[in-house]
């Protein structure tokens, strides 16, 4: 079994056999991580430009550590360094790049599809690392890692996720990635948080947050993006908390050895409470370490064969 | 398409059986101890998938000679491969370097030794986790072949083949018997 693909773009478009594969390799290279000398010569000569328009510490970080681990040049490209702010288009800045004959392109971009229209102008590899509200696929991939590290199966796993599910490329990402492997998916919010018809995807939606919670082996909460707040989506970020946010309390109502992710960067006191998120519960930073494992494991696979067998 | 014009000409032969794998290993291990002076200083590193197996067989040998234990696991040559971008992306195996590698003597194992591309790749793979005092390699089957200067301290068997065969390595535990045998190739080779 081998990624047969030029690019990543989403999850959706993934089988089974393919996130497995992605999972199993991730699984392989966080061992590299772990050693004295925290790198292995596979990717050799390629170049990875990292082109990211919007804000990112965890993703952009964890690709360029990813890349060089693996002995690829990674270049950063962020908003306000660069010629977008001089008025250059997209596809401008993207064609240009590619002059230069990178091999992959990681690119964010607040606009969903960004990163397929790229993919269509680009020779080289495009990598979504999250497109508006569409997907952020490397983010899933590592959570479903993160869980399968600790449950050691994702197959029938209850998961559940909470927040603004709307706006979230994370929880759709992942709602695609586990229940492709069998997990069962249960999305809670306020009712303004969450998009009409989502149960076309496979999950159960409901606005009750203990009962989402209450046989859940998976908790995963989503940071409540205060920057989109304009849209007032609920009234105040304490009515959030109240209702929303996980809280020992709350917690109480889940099952005892329940997990608990968070993709970062998280609002203390606001969807997640300081004692849950640094609680015994929490695998916010095993999610972390297991991004770097996970975008190596992508960069080998749609790096490290052959170019032509994919055109 | 004339796999079985050739298959018919061509036919798979056995050119070891179980106990004939089991009587290697054993020499091996006595090859091993006697080159080494004891196996104090040891560590047995086999090559995944099969190779891995190899050495843990060869750990036990060994280990039932001496009655001592032996450190035992696997070095994964995957990464460091020379084919990359030249050949499909291979699945990744396991590392597993049980103790620091540093001063000591590394027994790498693997099924076949063929061209000895794997072998190089392995080795620089090793010396990412320190400086061995040596490396010294051990084989179950050669079969020549070499396109590096690269050989076998300990070798089961040589077997003289053609570039068109194929040599197969069937182990209990991955592949249910134990059996090496010559095939007339099919396609990609592991080797």
């Amino acid at each position: 079994m081998r990624l047969k693909r030029k690019d990543l773009l989403g999850i959706e478009e993934l089988s089974s056999e393919e996130i497995e594969l992605i999972l199993e390799t991730a699984a392989s290279m966080k061992e590299v991580s772990e050693r004295e000398i925290k790198k292995v010569p596979t990717l050799r000569g390629k170049t990875i430009i990292n082109l990211f328009y919007e804000p990112s510490t965890r993703t952009r970080t964890s690709f360029e550590i990813a890349a060089k681990r693996m002995s690829a040049d990674a270049i950063n490209i962020s908003l306000s360094a660069s010629s977008v702010v001089k008025g250059e288009t997209l596809k401008d800045t993207a064609l240009n790049l590619e002059a230069m004959n990178p091999d992959c392109i990681v690119v964010r971009h607040s606009v969903s599809g960004t990163p397929r229209m790229l993919a269509g102008y680009l020779s080289s590899t495009v990598i979504n690392a999250g497109d508006g509200s569409h997907e952020h696929p490397s983010q899933a991939l590592l959570d479903m890692m993160t869980v399968k590290e600790k449950l050691g199966r994702i197959k029938g796993v209850k998961l559940t996720i909470v927040g603004d599910i709307a706006h979230s490329r994370v929880a759709r990402s992942n709602i695609y990635g586990f229940t492709k492997l069998g997990a069962v998916v249960t999305v809670c919010g306020p009712k303004t948080m969450l998009p009409p018809g989502i149960e076309a995807l496979g999950c159960k939606a409901t606005t009750d947050m203990q009962g989402a919670i209450k046989d859940a082996d998976v908790i995963m909460m989503l940071r409540i993006q205060l920057e989109r707040q304009k849209e007032s989506l609920f009234p105040s970020t304490r009515e959030y908390a109240r209702l929303y946010g996980l809280d020992p309390v709350k917690l109480e109502k889940a099952p005892k050895d329940v997990i608990i992710l968070h993709p970062g960067p998280i609002n203390r006191g606001v969807e997640i409470s300081p004692e849950v998120a640094d609680g015994p519960w929490s695998l916010i930073l095993n999610q972390v370490t297991n991004g770097v494992a996970v975008r190596m494991a992508l960069f080998y696979l749609l790096l490290g064969g052959i170019k032509e067998e994919f055109s | 398409m004339n796999k079985t014009l050739r298959g018919v000409k061509m036919k798979a032969k056995v050119v070891m059986d179980s106990q004939g794998i089991e009587r290697a290993l054993a020499r091996i291990a006595h090859e091993i101890l006697e080159k080494n002076k004891g196996i104090e200083n040891l560590v047995v590193l086999g090559i995944p998938t099969r190779g891995y197996y190899l050495a843990i067989r060869l750990a036990e040998e060994l280990e039932k000679i001496e009655g001592v234990k032996v450190h035992c696991g696997a070095v994964d040559a995957t990464l460091y491969r020379d084919d990359i971008g030249l050949k499909k992306a291979k699945p990744l195996k396991e590392m597993d370097i049980p103790v620091p590698i540093d001063g000591r003597i590394v027994v790498m194992v693997d099924d076949v030794l063929y061209t000895g591309r794997t072998i190089r790749a392995a080795m620089n793979a090793l010396m990412d986790f320190g400086r061995p005092e040596a490396i010294q390699l051990a084989v179950l089957v050669d079969r020549g072949h070499r396109e590096l200067p690269i050989r076998a301290d300990y070798v089961g068997k040589n077997i003289p083949t053609s570039k068109k065969e194929d040599v197969k390595v069937y182990l209990e535990e991955t592949d249910g018997k134990n059996e090496v045998t010559i095939i007339p190739r099919e396609g990609d080779n592991e080797a």
